[in-house]
């Protein structure tokens, strides 16, 4: 193995979160994002100009001379802690990570320049491939024919926000405007409200090619998407917990708070300590994504397998300690626990990244 | 000006010029480095220490261990490192702390806990051993069970009831007690790995001299949270590998012998690899934290996490081994010194983790301490808070 990897958080990282959380909390509150789920536009625009103009935070993970902040992954988590604390209804991971990531991985001026106009935030960019795709997949739903792409393909993430969509096809990876003739996009009724789907349709659309060969672009994208959503995946988890154990200590039945009886302090208990070992795991796949480090498919495959159960886990006992109030609409508990298990089956559920670990360290199935 | 890690690098590297590893006998050797400072760095000076941060004492193990420097053993004697060290530290006389710190540290002196008491167990507060004052001696009697290791020990850290006419937290008291006084009585308890590490132990009118009593008369209970917290304090200094513990014995097996594989061994056996993988990064979190001057909570949730996985991953290598599972190593009662978990059969790693969520307070005991102290949640109703320990039910 390398060298050992740095699991805490710098005060540089701590200063970014709180000035993140501030942000979120002024214009991310549950109420409003309830609403804005039912509307005619489950994304914030608002909110989302604010990150990632204002702040700069689109271009955390591009190189300053490419027109981004040279920050690295680690900061990218530490947003994305704050972002899932919200289920913030912007496309940070989609746009900011794995767009961002794909193009990471091309080279040319088509590349550079889209780089810039995602890291300047005023450009939204996704990467066609279905959220559920896992990092090993192959992309043939989209064809190109001298870069005139058809093709459809479902369950895009963001892709009804996005400006600009990277197309994998067999012939290379392309980039596609999304107001350019023949691109449709029709958003699905999506289980998690707050990273909407749509399917996207491409019918002879104008491609302009990125790469020759879309896999590598695809792989490093989806495996960065996998190892930083852990760090949005714990920072839902944290934020249920908190808000689990205040709401116990106040709500009173038999005479005393529910939060005295043991058969929750032990529940409770039991998630505090997934939450902690949450925490260490995400935080190891970001510095190993920001390190470059040999032991980054490890540690975004065992970050992938913890913390996706432990994020649900974490929501449904939200629910249930929460008693009648969990189950209703007007209570934010329901919006973390549909983020939460969507995410579980996103970028790969916890059986393929298991399954992906046993071939890294060498422990094959029979 | 206090010691930074180049300094005692240094210090490391001339200790070890003046004592070659090679030709130091090793008690001499391990006499010199307590002398040296370099025992436990952030001990006093004249006390196997330097007064130097305590993290900085991984610096110090790195040199000595690539020098190939014998060390104390510490399993042999891990109440007396772990436990009974800080506890006089902290509240030991001049004369205590020059008395038995270095030969406990050295390994010539073993220590063993006499708290635990058969009605006495999580509510340890509870304890009955009585001891009463007869001049300048404590005449103590009562009976003390699940004490590991007293077979082999020279001194124990003993509480005992001074006062049975307060409540129950008050009128305990903290003592020394040398086994080898008359009225020390040590019987094998055997366990259900067959062998005797624990015993029962009966003591008669045990002659304790008032020096030999940590803290105040009836500060017992405050003397006694030192030694508990220090239970866990252990955990963070460690730096283990991936497939450190249970689980690398278990997945050598697997890639050594593929006729023993199925799917559902396997789907285990990646849920636990992973487990252990991320209790293993906790654990060098916790320990980066106290590096860095900033410790976390994370260390009441060790012990918690590694009982389970240990327990579990022993339960699934048996099953693993099939037919072999089937085998046990060795029923013999013998009274071991060290508790040897790889040094023997699954068979007995399955029944010894068994204990993991029992011995140094149970996982119950812990997942309360943890709701109550880290998460802030309300405490349980008390009725036994301020009635005296004399009139309470038994
Ligand atoms: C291998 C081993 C080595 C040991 N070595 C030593 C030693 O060297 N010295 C020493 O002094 N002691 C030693 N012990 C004793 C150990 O500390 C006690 O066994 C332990 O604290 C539990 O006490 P008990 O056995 O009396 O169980 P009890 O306290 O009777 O507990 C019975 C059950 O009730 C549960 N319970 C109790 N109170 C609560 C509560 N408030 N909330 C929820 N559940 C509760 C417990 O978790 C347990 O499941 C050792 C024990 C073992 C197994």
């Amino acid at each position: 193995m390398s060298t050992q990897p740095d699991l805490l958080y710098s005060e540089d990282e701590e200063a970014l979160r709180s000035a993140v959380r501030d942000l979120l909390t002024d214009h991310c509150a549950a109420p409003a994002v309830l609403a804005r789920i039912e509307g005619d536009e489950p994304h914030d625009r608002a909110l989302w100009k604010n990150l990632a103009e204002s702040m700069g935070l689109a271009g955390l993970l591009v190189p300053e001379e490419r027109g981004g902040q040279g920050a690295s992954h680690r900061e990218a988590a530490v947003v994305l802690e704050e972002l899932g604390r919200a289920v913030a209804p912007v496309p940070y991971l989609t746009s900011a990570v794995i767009a961002t990531e794909a193009l990471l991985a091309c080279v040319g001026s088509e590349a550079e320049t889209l780089l810039s106009a995602l890291a300047s935030g005023r450009t939204v960019g996704a990467l066609t491939v279905p959220l559920s795709a896992t990092p090993g997949r192959e992309f043939t739903d989209v064809r190109a024919t001298d870069s005139s792409l058809t093709g459809r393909v479902t369950g895009v993430a963001d892709a009804a926000f996005a400006d600009v969509f990277l197309v994998p096809t067999p012939d290379g990876l392309f980039a596609v405007d999304a107001s350019a003739d023949g691109v449709t996009v029709a958003p699905q009724t999506s289980f998690d409200p707050t990273r909407p789907l749509a399917t996207v349709t491409f019918e002879a659309a104008a491609g302009r090619l990125l790469a020759d060969t879309a896999a590598p672009a695809v792989r490093r994208a989806l495996r960065a998407g996998a190892g930083l959503l852990a760090s949005e995946q714990l920072g839902l988890a944290d934020w249920l917990l908190t808000e689990t154990v205040r709401y116990t200590r106040e709500r009173h039945q038999f005479n005393r708070p529910v939060g005295s009886f043991q058969a929750l302090k032990h529940r409770l208990a039991q998630l505090w300590l997934e939450v902690v070992n949450a925490r260490a795991t995400a935080r190891n796949a970001a510095d190993a994504l920001a390190t470059g480090s040999d032991d980054t498919d490890v540690a975004v495959a065992v970050a992938q397998a913890y913390t996706a159960p432990v994020a649900v886990h974490v929501a449904e006992e939200a629910l249930q300690l929460h008693g009648g109030i969990g189950m209703t609409w007007e209570h934010p508990i329901h919006l973390y626990l549909k983020r939460a298990k969507s995410s579980a089956i996103a970028l790969g559920t916890v059986g393929r990244h298991r399954e992906e670990l046993a071939e890294l360290v060498d422990l094959r199935a029979p | 000006m206090s010691l930074d890690a180049a300094r005692l690098r240094t210090l490391t590297q001339e200790f070890l010029a003046a004592h070659p590893v090679a030709t130091t006998p090793r008690e001499e050797f391990l006499s010199a480095r307590f002398d040296a400072g370099l025992a436990w760095v952030h001990y006093p000076e004249g006390l196997g220490g330097l007064d130097a941060p305590r993290a900085l004492q991984a610096v110090v193990d790195a040199e000595l261990e690539a020098a190939g420097a014998p060390d104390n053993d510490p399993r042999r004697n891990g109440i007396g490192l772990g436990m009974a060290a800080p506890t006089v530290l902290r509240y030991g006389t001049d004369e205590q702390k020059r008395r038995f710190l270095k030969p406990l540290w050295v390994g010539q002196e073993i220590w063993c806990q006499l708290f635990s008491e058969p009605g006495a167990g999580s509510d340890l507060a509870a304890l009955g051993t009585r001891a009463v004052r007869e001049g300048d001696d404590w005449i103590v009697n009562g009976q003390k069970v699940w004490t590991s290791g007293a077979h082999n020990s020279r001194f124990a850290i003993l509480i005992a009831r001074t006062d049975p006419d307060v409540p129950k937290h008050r009128g305990i008291t903290y003592f020394v007690c040398d086994m080898t006084d008359p009225g020390v009585e040590v019987r094998p308890l055997r366990q259900i790995t067959g062998e005797a590490e624990f015993n029962e132990v009966f003591l008669t009118d045990v002659r304790i001299p008032d020096a030999h009593r940590l803290g105040e008369t009836g500060d017992g209970w405050k003397v006694a949270q030192t030694t508990l917290n220090n239970e866990r304090v252990a955990i963070g200094g460690m730096r283990i590998p991936r497939e450190g513990g249970l689980i690398g014995i278990v997945a050598d097996t697997w890639r050594e012998r593929p006729e023993l594989r199925t799917h559902d061994l396997h789907q285990r056996l990646m849920t636990l690899w992973v487990e252990a993988e991320v209790a293993r990064l906790t654990g060098e979190r916790l320990r980066q934290q106290l590096v860095a001057g900033h410790p976390g909570p994370e260390g009441a949730g060790m012990k918690l996490g590694f009982a389970r996985l240990n327990q579990q991953i022993s339960g699934l290598e048996l099953e693993l081994l099939g037919e072999e599972g089937l085998l046990y190593d060795d029923w013999t009662m013998r009274r071991p010194e060290i508790v040897d978990f790889a040094g023997r059969d699954a068979g007995y790693r399955y029944l010894r983790a068994k204990g993991n969520s029992i011995e140094g307070g149970t996982s119950e005991v812990l997942l309360n301490i943890v709701a109550e102290r880290v998460l802030g949640l309300p405490p349980e109703p008390r009725t036994d808070k301020d009635v005296a320990w004399k009139d309470l039910s038994r």
